[in-house]
């Protein structure tokens, strides 16, 4: 099934648009992931991963307003669809899958 | 100040990055980037703000986001391609002036970069015939006396550094060790021939590809008293008789034995030689150890083969711990080692003590320099008549436009309307390559041992090459002028195209066109004063109707003897060398009072007929007198220079006889002294403390004074016939003195043709680029002069009129060259060289006044036709 599973940072740039809803634009993502993260996020890099989760079906996008921060130019906004939304819940599930097979006490000790 | 509002991201990148970028992504991706700048603007200033927006461009730059090519547009221009044929070549016809001047401009800077071109290839096809010519490596040295560093390194080594490459460096695989100096008259039964070459390893053969026809190249040069000759020197000495085997008598000594033929040298080989003996011979023959010194790193040339593969970088650490191993060898002295590819010997780092000519980086960068000034003016000047003749094919490329055409094609057929000139330019360019190449090959005597500028299928490859280039370069702005022509706006009213709104550029390059012109002109009457004025310099001594005779290792009084029956002969005298001509004999004088005050001095051995045959001045004492060879030195007569140096006689000459002084450890009395005179060359700074001793056997030239009047011709022949039963081996070498001070300042003359030439070539260049403008400009306001003319201006107000602002350009070039170049003759060049003249007015003034007269004419008669017009012509077409 590759090409519709989720890798690490795709899972994060596809939570923080779940998490800013409707005002999901790159820079606003780039920031969000540098808040929450502490990771410095590169927009090329953040743009390069919102292009393939849009190939994958896991957001789509449009084009909003003109702002003059933008040099008069639109931003475009994402949101999660229903396939992005799965594949969220399903990663999700597998983490907590994991989680619940480890005991209590065995991670205290280490 | 710069307000936050008005800082904008840097245009090209902009560009740029929609330049690439699909459609489809580009705004957002615009949008992104523009806030983010406007971020950084605040938090870190304009300046990082626009470097970080720059690279962030750069990095987007990624498979995603490029833009697919637009094949459709591709297939369009090809399908044109015909089309864009056909109206450039019927462009071309219908602007006859425009279009010879823009041939005629650029085949003359083509011609050049042909040459160029030719000179290129030649250099850079050296020595590639080296099978392993990627792993050849020469051993270049530096000399350091004390804290004195030489400034140039030397191609040459030690014999030592040659045997430490075999034994202690494992990533050299074969080292070849060449030394000068072998060769000499070889003789076989009756034949005898002068042959010259190099002594050389065993490893010769493994390092360097010359192919041996016969012998074993591994052993060839093995054993002692062994030589291999070339094919042409074997020729010589055996006919077409077997060689191999055979032995010859070198130089009347020993005995060689033949142990190998190679194939002649290769045109584009660096080193060049007749015949290599084998180095191992010097064991047995030497007479001391002085050749393997460490410090002696003067005749020998050390080669290595390198392992594939090998750490240069680790080498040269290895070569510097080497050579700093050795320091405390020879007191005082360091050398330092460095290696150079093969390859790089012709054209790279100016290194003395070469093995054969070269050509030398800065003079390749010269070349270089000159070139692209001239093809860049040339170009230009296409540009610039192009965009100034776009009045007329506006409409066309409106049209064009309306119909359907984008900016690519309309590029397009501008690109290949330029590259129709420029091949058209190519056929004349090609024909005033051939007629200058002889003249190039002459200019110096190594140009023509270097250089071939064969015409190879290759070459003419370049050549056409060359010439797309240039047309792409010169036609690229102009098309783009027309790309950007808006269609609506030009099929309503054409003079609505803004022609001239970079007018201050093109005032800029027609100025920056005559600086080049007045500077090379300037320069070239500068350097023919200088040339004139060390032709007739006083050197000190006379050289008028005295010949000189290299005497060849013959005996030199049998000779004189028979000289002098000839009745045109005054007087003859003997002399180690020839004064004036470059020449340079140095050794150490002590004074006799003072031990630790030594110093160089120049010396030269003659008889007693030197001085007076050579009108020499003496000041005090007297000649030499007439001694047996075997007389032991004890005189010498020295120049006014010594006296001061060394502060003999408080440089009183009459107190100075008698006075001594201390040569190579003996005493030897000074009996006269001589007025200082030029002892190496006229324009030599150094070489001013001269002493002549007196030594017959140390002769190495006869100087042969003739009556005045004497026909040089005739008495050659004569000279000859008395030669050749001297010396039937040897053709005899005889020069006029005056012709030997010439061939002296031969690259002064090299440098003053080569500036004639380029003078020619930027005059020629920068008129017809005044021409076009000054013809567009005047036909531009054909109507305006007519309007004005009904109104009662005079036709010399209207020549004023029109040419007063190409006048006021030449001012200013004028302005800006004549104290360049001479701030650049008087501050930088004629400061390094010695004994020069000064700048006088003439020099300044006449070239540019040749070139403001000619610039006069241009503008003249292109305004006199419009002023002369007849207005009702004129108006009545509107």
């Amino acid at each position: 099934m590759k090409g519709t599973n989720l890798g690490e940072f795709e899972e994060l740039v596809l939570l923080t648009i779940a998490a800013l809803m409707t005002e999901a634009y790159s820079v606003a993502i780039c920031d969000e992931l540098e808040k929450q993260t502490g990771r410095s996020a590169k927009l090329g890099v953040v743009h390069a991963v919102l292009n393939r989760l849009e190939e994958k079906g896991f957001v789509k996008s449009k084009l909003g307003e003109a702002t003059s921060t933008r040099g008069g130019k639109r931003k475009r906004y994402y949101s999660i669809t229903a396939a992005g939304k799965s594949a969220l819940l399903k990663a999700k599930e597998v983490r907590d899958n994991l989680w619940n097979m480890i005991p209590g006490m065995s991670l205290k000790n280490i | 100040m710069e307000s936050q509002k008005n800082i904008k991201p840097p245009r090209w990148a902009e560009k740029f990055l929609s330049w690439y970028c699909r459609p489809e992504l580009l705004e957002d991706l615009q949008g992104d980037l523009n806030e983010y700048f406007y971020r950084n603007v605040k938090s870190k200033g304009a300046s990082r703000a626009r470097l970080i927006y720059i690279l962030d461009v750069l990095k987007f730059l990624r498979l995603y986001t490029v833009r697919k090519p637009e094949f459709i547009n591709l297939l369009i221009n090809w399908i044109m391609l015909g089309s864009y044929v056909k109206t450039s070549g019927r462009s071309i016809m219908r602007n006859k002036l425009f279009s010879a001047i823009n041939i005629v401009g650029l085949s003359v800077s083509m011609a050049v970069g042909l040459l160029m071109i030719g000179i290129m290839a030649d250099l850079f096809s050296y020595d590639r015939f080296h099978e392993n010519h990627d792993r050849i490596y020469r051993i270049t040295s530096r000399y350091q006396w004390l804290e004195n560093v030489n400034e140039q390194g030397n191609a040459s080594n030690s014999m030592t550094v040659g045997k430490a490459m075999q034994e202690s460096f494992p990533e050299v695989e074969k080292t070849a060790v060449l030394h000068t100096g072998f060769g000499g008259d070889l003789q076989f039964g009756e034949t005898t021939v002068p042959l010259n070459g190099l002594w050389a390893n065993e490893s010769m053969f493994d390092v360097f590809s010359f192919e041996l026809i016969e012998g074993n190249p591994a052993t060839a040069l093995k054993q002692p008293f062994s030589v291999v000759l070339t094919e042409t020197s074997a020729k010589k000495l055996f006919g077409d008789a077997n060689a191999l085997g055979k032995s010859v008598t070198i130089n009347k000594d020993r005995q060689y034995t033949i142990t190998g033929i190679m194939k002649d040298i290769p045109r584009f080989s660096h080193m060049k030689f007749d015949l290599l003996g084998s180095i191992s011979t010097r064991e047995i023959t030497k007479e001391d150890d002085h050749e393997w010194k460490w410090d002696n790193i003067w005749s020998t040339y050390v080669y290595v083969l390198m392992h594939k593969n090998s750490d240069m970088d680790a080498f040269q650490k290895k070569l510097d711990a080497y050579a700093r191993k050795n320091d405390n060898v020879v007191p005082n002295v360091k050398v330092y080692l460095a290696y150079q590819p093969i390859t790089d010997i012709l054209v790279g780092e100016d290194l003395n003590n070469q093995i054969g000519a070269t050509f030398g980086k800065i003079t390749l960068w010269i070349f270089i320099a000159i070139t692209g000034v001239i093809l860049l003016s040339a170009a230009f000047n296409y540009t610039n008549l192009s965009i100034a003749r776009s009045l007329r094919r506006s409409r066309e490329v409106g049209v064009r436009k309306i119909i359907g055409a984008v900016k690519s094609h309309i590029i397009g057929q501008f690109v290949v309307e330029s590259i129709i000139i420029s091949l058209m330019a190519l056929v004349f360019a090609f024909g005033l390559f051939v007629l200058l190449k002889p003249h190039l090959l002459s200019l110096q005597g190594d140009l023509r041992e270097l250089l071939t500028l064969d015409i190879s299928p290759a070459l003419i490859g370049y050549f056409v090459l060359f010439a797309i280039v240039i047309g792409v370069m010169a036609g690229f702005m102009p098309a783009l002028f027309f790309a950007k022509i808006n269609a609506v706006k030009v099929l309503k009213d054409v003079s609505s195209v803004r022609v001239f709104r970079k007018v201050t550029m093109r005032k800029v390059l027609i100025v920056f066109q005559y600086c080049i012109s007045i500077i090379f002109i300037t320069s070239m009457l500068i350097l023919h004063k200088q040339y004139k004025h060390y032709l007739a310099y006083d050197l000190g001594f006379t050289t008028e109707n005295i010949v000189n005779v290299s005497l060849m290792g013959n005996k030199a009084d049998p000779l004189i003897a028979d000289l002098k029956t000839l009745p045109e002969v005054q007087n003859i005298s003997r002399s180690r060398l020839i004064a004036s001509t470059g020449n340079y004999w140095g050794t150490n004088m002590k004074s006799d009072k003072d031990p630790t005050d030594s110093a160089l001095v120049w010396h030269n051995f003659i008889d007693e007929n030197y001085l007076p045959l050579h009108d020499f001045k003496i000041l005090a004492g007297t000649n030499f007198p007439a001694k047996p060879d075997s007389a032991i030195e004890t005189e010498i007569i020295v120049n006014q220079s010594v006296l001061k140096r060394f502060n003999i006689a408080s440089q009183i000459p009459s107190e100075a006889i008698g006075e001594t002084v201390r040569l190579d450890n003996k005493k030897v009395t000074i009996i006269g002294v001589v007025s200082d005179f030029s002892y190496g060359k006229a324009d030599s700074q150094n070489s001013k403390e001269v002493i002549f001793r007196y030594g017959k056997k140390e002769a190495d030239y006869l100087n042969i004074r003739f009556l005045a009047n004497t026909n040089w011709t005739d008495t050659r022949a004569k000279m000859e016939a008395i030669w050749k039963k001297h010396d039937p081996v040897h053709l005899m070498h005889a020069k006029l003195y005056t012709d030997q001070i010439k061939e002296g300042f031969d690259g002064l003359e090299a440098s003053i043709k080569l500036a004639t030439f380029m003078a020619a070539m930027a005059i020629c260049i920068s008129s017809l680029g005044l021409l076009g403008m000054v013809v567009f400009t005047t036909e531009t306001r054909l109507r305006e002069v007519s309007i004005r003319k009904v109104l009662g201006a005079s036709e010399g107000k209207l020549i004023f009129l029109l040419g007063r602002s190409f006048i006021v350009l030449l001012v200013i070039a004028t302005a800006i060259s004549l104290p360049v170049t001479y701030l650049f003759f008087e501050k930088i060049l004629l400061v390094q060289i010695g004994n020069h003249t000064a700048i006088a007015p003439f020099e300044m003034f006449a070239g540019v006044i040749g070139i403001l007269f000619l610039a006069a004419l241009l503008i003249g008669s292109q305004t006199f036709k419009v002023a002369r017009a007849n207005p009702a012509d004129v108006l009545k077409n509107e």
